[in-house]
């Protein structure tokens, strides 16, 4: 198993200096960011001298060598806009995006696992039919619809919940649920057609054989089982989470990279979008690896290979 | 001995499974529902009732028709600037279903063929390529979709040019897959042997069995491309004025959501209508395609 | 030959099965597979149920347990006696919480996939014991078990507790499901083709070990099997199946030696014989019916090589040809 893992850290290491790269060349592409340091009128001698100052006319792959080893000592450039590390930036940002995926994501698992287990339990009859309609919903709802139908309904008409702003548990409240209602869809298939299958299995038969009551069959014996599935994408439903993150934080005023990186991406302010989207990613290729390292735990024919 | 499948033309296959099909339970209504936003597609200008950017302050903030103050003139209402809310959605319509046409036929398209290398040349081809396919899914989706906004001008074409650049993975990985277990028939060595060239192999015995895939795969991706498309455009990314877009018209609404609830529910209504539509079609063409896959 | 086919003495049925009826209702229309059957095991018997795949014998013994498939199955007539209770009125919950791995169990067929992969062997095999208040606290379960697991002659069983089901072989799962049936010392098995899917040695040790444990506890056993020759080495009496009916049953001497209905007549036919010359290999031409529209007469008939007019007119009643054998055939009317 050690082998395993190590073969996928490796991967997730070839992943992450990929990303880096695509995010180095794609930002490279909009042309010469000197026109947006320096005002128009700029004498040419200061261009160009600013120019080799920032490594600008070296070829494109030494940049990206010197972009590389700058980002190995941590760092990005200062932001255009802020005068600031750009690391520094998205650094104290990346938690609040991490709380908010990890409390849509916990939403949207508390939703999909009672339905998923509950239509599959009762498989053809109208709660299945609820079930299913539910989820074939949320699959419809952009997220950010979502939020602002919150904020339409518990905010502005019933003063419930605060629209924006960050701070107390009242605040993730509706940016949890906006983010974790598009993949509350697909979690509950993944549950309930394991579920399916599990019920139907030889050892659940057994297990009745043996006199356990229902819901110790369904939520012990059965639910362990049919979870697996659902573990084993967690890595991808919390991508989703990061990627959706980014438009929930702008309608909310989330203080999270997403909404950093977005707001750069309009001041062309590159140092930032590389470091935002660079975290994500590895905040993205650290969560698979976390998944991959629970497989082992969750499923003991995998603890001895 | 495998199954020797000889290429079939297209057309018949898919007409054939969609007859057979028939009697498993096509979605009538969602099916409606969509042919009416290809017809307000393709017929743009003429078909609204009001010019989608026909300013008219003396109407702003008109509620749709049910309300006190609503009429049926502006059926959904207007917006701050008295442009008709049911005007600008059928217009937003048109925008839509064009990126969404544009970036699934060129994603699926692209995305099929670098499967299709991958698959059938295998080794070190598709090792790079599934190395580059895991390198680009490191990075999520509007990550990178941002990243590319932040250097390609805004509007329609950028919109399609990030879909496919993003979304080209899924339809690789898939079909790469499904060409790994194709090229061990019999019938493709047969080709070989015939001395066909590999595009003629790929063109008269490959692709003809991977349609099916395909169509599924872009049927379903019809509903997280509007809603991409739309989440672009809500940011200021995707589509600019003067054209029209669902996430746009939400995007404008928001600024004054306190004043007129019905311009941010009536575009939001639009894309999941859609959304919800394509994807119970795609969900049924699936089931008729591949009976095998079918859910209980 | 086989030493315990000496009867045990007449005690009082542990099981009595009377007209059993267990429709499947599918799509495709409704299945009669146990149409009628009506048996009895007693105590220390191994009753055989024997017959081809398909003619009901397994959905017999799912009745009995109430693990009919869901949905879909459904017991639509008869009696279920276990010590003189029917089971066949009483809910689900009174059945698990009262009856199920406590006096009546079943050890099934595959045991590689009769497991659960993700619990260890400790928690299954206790199960029983903690479900039906036998034993209370995890030391005391835990005790059970191991007494269980040694039981079954599964060797260092403490430290095989915390193993999983991938960790043991085909043999020794089997050995576990059995453990797990006859934890709480139930008053009824049923062993639906225990040994089909093992080796032919590891079949002989699981028989012995079902025999032993009937002698200490006197359970009764229903056996199902396919294979006459395994019913011959083990079983006191064999019933034959066909086609949702019990056709013949009897002693098991009996049953081989004098044959009465032609379909047992044809199965024990088919059986190569060491010695024989070699020739065809003896099959029973034809399909059995279907059980969704079975014919009104006997339904073997159609295959029967001894078919009279009046075999597709009605249906044999059961004659008694001799004292604890009967027949449903035509040819057996006359008396003995």
């Amino acid at each position: 198993m050690l082998g395993f893992l190590a073969r996928r850290v490796v991967l997730g290491l070839v992943s992450i200096v990929g990303a880096s790269v695509v995010i180095f060349i794609v930002s490279r592409l909009s042309g010469d960011p000197i026109v947006l340091l320096l005002p128009i009128e700029a004498p040419p001698a200061l261009i160009a001298a600013t120019r080799q100052a920032m490594g600008l006319d070296e070829p494109l792959w030494m940049q990206y060598l010197i972009f590389a080893g700058k980002a190995l000592t941590g760092d990005f450039g200062n932001s255009y806009r802020w005068q600031m590390p750009a690391l520094r930036l998205v650094l104290e940002r990346l938690p609040a995006t991490v709380l908010l995926a990890l409390a849509a994501l916990s939403f949207s698992i508390l939703l999909a696992v009672p339905l998923g287990v509950l239509s599959a339990v009762r498989r053809g009859t109208w709660v299945d039919s609820l079930g299913k309609g539910f989820a074939m919903l949320g699959q419809a709802m952009p997220n950010f619809w979502v939020g602002l139908l919150l904020i339409l309904v518990l905010a502005i008409q019933f003063n419930l919940l605060p629209a924006y702003g960050y701070g107390t548990a009242a605040h993730l409240v509706m940016p949890a649920i906006a983010l974790g209602w598009y993949p509350v869809a697909a979690q509950t298939r993944v549950v309930r057609s394991a579920m399916l299958d599990v019920l139907d299995s030889d050892y659940i038969r057994t297990g009745r054989a043996v006199g356990a009551p229902e819901w110790v069959l369904i939520w012990k014996y059965a639910f362990r089982n049919a979870a697996i599935p659902l573990v084993t994408m967690l890595g991808v439903y919390f991508a989703a989470m990061l990627s959706g993150a980014f438009v929930v934080e702008v309608i909310f005023a989330w203080p999270g990279v997403g909404r950093t990186v977005v707001e750069a991406v309009f001041s062309r302010d590159f140092p930032v979008v590389q470091a935002g989207v660079f975290f994500t990613s590895i905040l993205f290729v650290l969560s698979n690896l976390l998944v991959d390292l629970s497989y082992s735990l969750i499923d003991p024919r995998i603890r001895n290979e | 001995m495998n199954n020797a499948a000889p290429a079939l033309p297209p057309r018949g296959f898919i007409l054939r499974t969609l007859r057979a099909g028939r009697a498993r339970g096509f979605p009538w209504v969602p099916a409606l529902l969509l042919a009416l936003v290809v017809l307000a597609a393709l017929g743009g200008g003429a078909v609204t009732p009001h010019d989608p950017n026909g300013l008219n302050l003396g109407v702003a903030f008109r509620p749709p028709f049910w309300q006190a103050k609503g009429s049926w003139v502006y059926p959904l209402g207007t917006d701050n600037l008295g442009r008709d809310i049911l005007s600008r959605i059928i217009a937003g319509a048109r925008i839509s279903l064009i990126v969404a046409f544009y970036a699934i036929v060129f994603s699926g398209g692209v995305g099929a063929l670098i499967g299709m290398i991958a698959g059938y040349f295998g080794r070190a081809v598709d090792a790079f390529i599934m190395r580059v396919v895991d390198i680009q899914m490191s990075i999520p989706a509007l990550a990178l979709a941002l990243v590319f906004a932040a250097v390609l001008p805004p509007g329609l074409g950028t919109v399609i040019v990030v879909i496919v650049v993003t979304y080209w993975t899924w339809y690789a990985r898939i079909i790469r897959s499904e060409i790994l277990s194709l090229k061990e028939r019999d019938y493709v060595a047969l080709a070989k042997v015939a001395g066909c060239g590999t595009a003629t192999i790929f063109l008269r015995h490959l692709l003809p069995n991977i349609l099916n895939t395909l169509l599924v795969l872009a049927s379903l991706q019809v509903g997280q491309v509007i809603i991409f498309e739309a989440s672009l455009s809500f940011l200021g990314l995707g589509i600019q004025t003067p054209d029209v877009s669902w996430g746009l018209m939400l995007a404008d609404a928001r600024a004054y959501i306190t004043n007129a609830w019905w311009a941010i529910t009536m575009p939001g209504f639009a894309i999941m209508l859609t959304c919800l539509s394509s994807n119970l079609v795609g969900d049924w063409l699936r089931d008729t395609l591949d009976p095998r896959r079918r859910q209980l | 030959m086989n030493p315990a086919a000496q009867s045990p003495g007449k005690a009082r049925p542990v099981l009595r099965v009377e007209n059993l009826r267990t429709h499947l209702f599918l799509n495709r229309g409704v299945v009669r597979a146990v149409d009628g059957v009506s048996l009895e095991v007693a105590e220390s018997e191994i009753l055989g149920l024997v017959g081809e795949s398909g003619c009901g014998k397994t959905m017999t013994c799912l009745s009995i347990l109430r693990l009919l498939p869901r949905p879909g199955g459904r017991i639509v007539a008869g009696r279920i006696e276990l010590d003189g209770t029917d089971l066949v009125p009483l809910s689900d919950r009174e059945m698990a919480r009262d009856w199920r791995g406590r006096r009546v169990s079943m050890v099934s067929q595959d045991p590689l996939t009769s497991l659960n992969p993700v619990f260890t062997v400790g928690d299954q095999v206790g199960a029983p014991f903690r479900y039906h208040g036998l034993a209370r606290g995890r030391a005391a379960i835990r005790a059970a078990a191991t007494a269980a697991l040694r039981r079954v002659r599964i060797p260092s069983p403490e430290q095989r507790l915390n193993q999983f089901p991938h960790h043991f072989s085909g043999g020794m799962r089997q050995r576990v499901v059995s453990a797990m049936a006859i934890a709480c010392v139930p008053r009824l098995l049923v062993a639906d083709e225990p040994t089909s899917n093992l080796d032919v040695t590891i079949q002989v040790q699981m028989m012995e070990l079902y025999r032993d444990i009937q002698r200490e506890t006197g359970l009764g056993i229903i056996l199902i099997t396919h294979d006459l020759g395994v019913a011959a080495g083990l079983c006191h009496r064999v019933a034959v199946m066909y086609a949702g009916r019990i056709v013949e049953s009897g002693p098991v001497h009996t049953i081989y030696k004098a044959p009465l209905h032609p379909y047992t007549q044809a199965l024990l036919n088919s059986i190569p014989k060491l010695g024989q010359k070699r020739g065809r290999l003896h099959s029973i031409p034809g399909q059995p019916p279907s059980l969704i529209d079975p014919p009104p007469g006997c339904r073997f008939a159609p295959r029967c090589p001894q078919r009279m007019e009046r075999c597709d007119l009605s249906y044999p009643p059961e004659f008694e040809r001799a004292p604890g054998h009967r027949v449903a055939c035509w040819l057996a009317e006359g008396g003995p």
